[in-house]
């Protein structure tokens, strides 16, 4: 029973990196762009969203309405003041612009919050339990944040393919200089999609929050689970992405089932048997 | 082995000459100087001096190999602490517990990071651009946390050396201390050197093609791969044998202090951006300047860490090619001459 057990919550955990990663693999989509911050992005959105939570006494849930809209305006800024600037052809400047971001990041919710573990109390909802058997019982919180992110990339899924605008990313990522001919302003549409992609980053920080304590450090991390998640489906679709955060979940999980030191470690060895075998990814979409 | 196509008119092509000679050999003076310097130190300096110096030599072959990787070979790992740690763990291995002497011992730990990178290599290779970068980082955690699980060694909060195998370098402390400051300074002026004479060999060359179009270098005859495992395993090579003389000095290593990414490899790449990357002489310039801030800055800890990154994302934005990027366009200067430059042969006239 508990290897059930194991591969449910992997899932369920699954759901929530594939959360991490959807920003990431947008990016990538739409201006072949890797922030490697977004991992200390995802854990400004957590702080921010704590700052809400404990000065105007909300619930964790609620400062969704405050912290996307602080980030999708963060990632625009973000991606219109500095990192529109060094986009093309060398990869170079890219990584380590936003490299150096991820340690200012780091630095600055060191410096303003400490060390100190912090952790987003969503009341009730913290305990909260489904019972399916009587050994087998999953959290609400985990479900919803699962359910969440199959909502997130379900409507991305519909914004990118159904939409005017989302044609537009679609444009412009298949040749921005044309797409430029169009009339269309391509800062802008990358600025757009990078506001998007950390309104999607600020959602999946609020529910990691809820879930598990989170401190300045923790951002490298995230990165490397969204990176896997975004590799093992294959660089630009985004439902190989959710399979690809639920094989690293579901790869962890079991991994902590067998000993407990193991759990971060098997997730990095599935990844890496995955790029061994299939370097592509398993629903590969886009070459680059 | 030819690794170009050699071009009849190379002579003609391709030249080294500088040309504001004068304000070169100024440059060579001071870097005479100051190695006149570091060699004596031990005779003149104190305990602190030579820490520091060997600290700052460790740092700048870091520093030089990630350039070559990174600036010459377009290679951008942000997980060469992968290395370090593997050949600081290598050392403990090799003379704890293979009874190996500490100076065999340094370079077979180079070789064994070595070894380490050969699969590295083969699955990161795979991944492109930033991908490769993250990948890098990926393969380091997981030689980390695979550390981390070895019991024998200490497992996560890691071992001390026996003093029994620190003796067997020198009997007194100084004699002991000296050895060792001159292995750091041996190991930074090598790397320099083989850096140096690769650079402008052939080889070098065929790097920095396969770094401006792989395309290009590839349809001209480069063997890119053979050329990219080649930088890559020289890199983890040097990295290993660092990262077994750091963990020499410090006597002590742990699987989070041997794989640190802040200290190994984000303080590495600022060292780099700000000195100045894809060129010999930045990387020096940039640790000069990371010792001399750390000298002044240092209690002010994550300040900083902050304050590093500020210079360095600005630097990257209005200054990609660094401080000496800088000086050496300004004063059409370069000490280490590896750029091929066009010169029109006079013969003719």
């Amino acid at each position: 029973m508990s290897w059930i057990d194991a591969i449910l919550q992997g899932t369920l955990l699954g759901g929530q990196y594939a959360l991490f990663a959807a920003g990431l693999s947008l990016i990538f989509g739409v201006m072949r762009l890797v922030n490697i911050a977004h991992g200390d992005l995802i854990v400004l959105s957590a702080f921010i969203a704590l700052v809400c939570v404990e000065s105007l006494n909300l619930h964790p849930l609620l400062s969704i309405f405050i912290v996307c809209p602080i980030m999708f305006c963060f990632g625009y800024a973000l991606q219109k003041v500095i990192l529109n600037q060094i986009l093309g052809k060398d990869i170079l400047p890219v990584i380590l612009v936003t490299f150096g971001i991820s340690i200012i990041i780091q630095n600055v919710l060191f410096e303003i919050f400490s060390a100190d573990s912090q952790r987003l109390l969503s009341g009730e909802l913290d305990t909260l339990s489904l019972k399916l058997s009587d050994t087998l019982s999953i959290g609400w919180l985990p479900l919803i944040a699962f359910l969440a992110s199959i909502a997130v990339i379900t409507s991305l899924q519909f914004f990118f393919y159904k939409t005017k605008t989302g044609m537009v990313f679609r444009a412009t990522s298949d040749n921005s200089e044309v797409v430029e001919l169009m009339g269309v302003n391509r800062n802008h549409v990358f600025a757009l999609a990078m506001g998007v992609a950390l309104a999607v980053a600020a959602l999946a920080a609020i529910f990691m929050g809820m879930r598990t304590n989170f401190d300045p450090s923790v951002g490298p991390a995230r990165l490397i689970y969204a990176f896997e998640a975004v590799i093992i489906g294959g660089l630009g679709s985004l439902w190989g992405t959710l399979a690809g955060g639920i094989i690293i979940g579901v790869s962890q999980a079991i991994g902590a089932n067998i000993n407990p030191g193991w759990q971060v470690l098997s997730g990095h060895l599935v990844f890496l048997f995955i790029l061994a075998i299939k370097p592509n990814g398993l629903f590969p979409k886009t070459k680059d | 082995m030819s690794f170009t196509n050699k071009n009849h008119n190379a002579e003609n092509l391709s030249s080294f000459e500088s040309e504001n000679s004068s304000l070169r050999k100024i440059f060579i003076v001071i870097f005479i100087l100051l190695l006149v310097m570091a060699v004596s130190l031990p005779w003149w300096g104190g305990r602190s001096d030579m820490r520091l110096v060997s600290e700052f030599c460790y740092y700048l072959v870091l520093a030089q190999l990630w350039n070559l990787i990174a600036g010459y070979g377009g290679l951008v790992s942000i997980g060469q602490h992968a290395f370090v740690g593997l050949g600081g763990y290598a050392f403990f291995i090799f003379t704890v517990y293979l009874g190996v002497h500490p100076l065999a011992a340094i370079l077979l730990s180079g070789v064994f990071a070595l070894i380490f990178a050969i699969p590295s290599a083969y699955l990161l290779f795979r991944l492109y651009g930033a991908y490769f970068a993250v990948g890098t980082w990926v393969l380091a955690e997981v030689y980390r946390l695979g550390f981390a699980q070895v019991t024998t060694m200490g497992g996560g909060s890691g071992m001390s050396l026996p003093i029994n195998i620190i003796k067997k370098l020198g009997d007194s402390k100084f004699d002991r201390e000296m050895l060792l400051y001159f292995i750091s300074l041996i190991l930074a002026l090598s790397v320099i050197a083989s850096i140096y004479f690769v650079l402008r060999s052939s080889w070098g060359l065929a790097l920095t093609a396969i770094r401006d179009s792989e395309t290009a270098a590839e349809s001209l005859g480069v063997k890119k791969r053979l050329i990219k495992y080649s930088v890559y395993l020289f890199a983890a090579f040097g990295a290993g044998m660092a990262g077994s003389i750091i963990y020499l000095n410090k006597l002590r290593i742990s699987p989070d202090s041997a794989f640190s990414v802040s200290d190994w490899t984000v303080n590495i790449i600022f060292i780099v951006v700000i000195g100045g990357l894809g060129t010999l002489e930045g990387p020096i310039i940039g640790a000069l300047i990371f010792f001399l801030l750390r000298e002044i800055l240092a209690d002010f800890g994550s300040i900083y860490m902050i304050f590093l990154g500020i210079v360095a994302v600005i630097v990257m934005l209005k200054f990609p090619k660094g401080i000496w990027g800088f000086i050496s366009s300004y004063f059409n200067i370069e000490i280490f001459p590896v750029r091929r430059k066009l010169l029109i042969s006079k013969k003719g006239t």
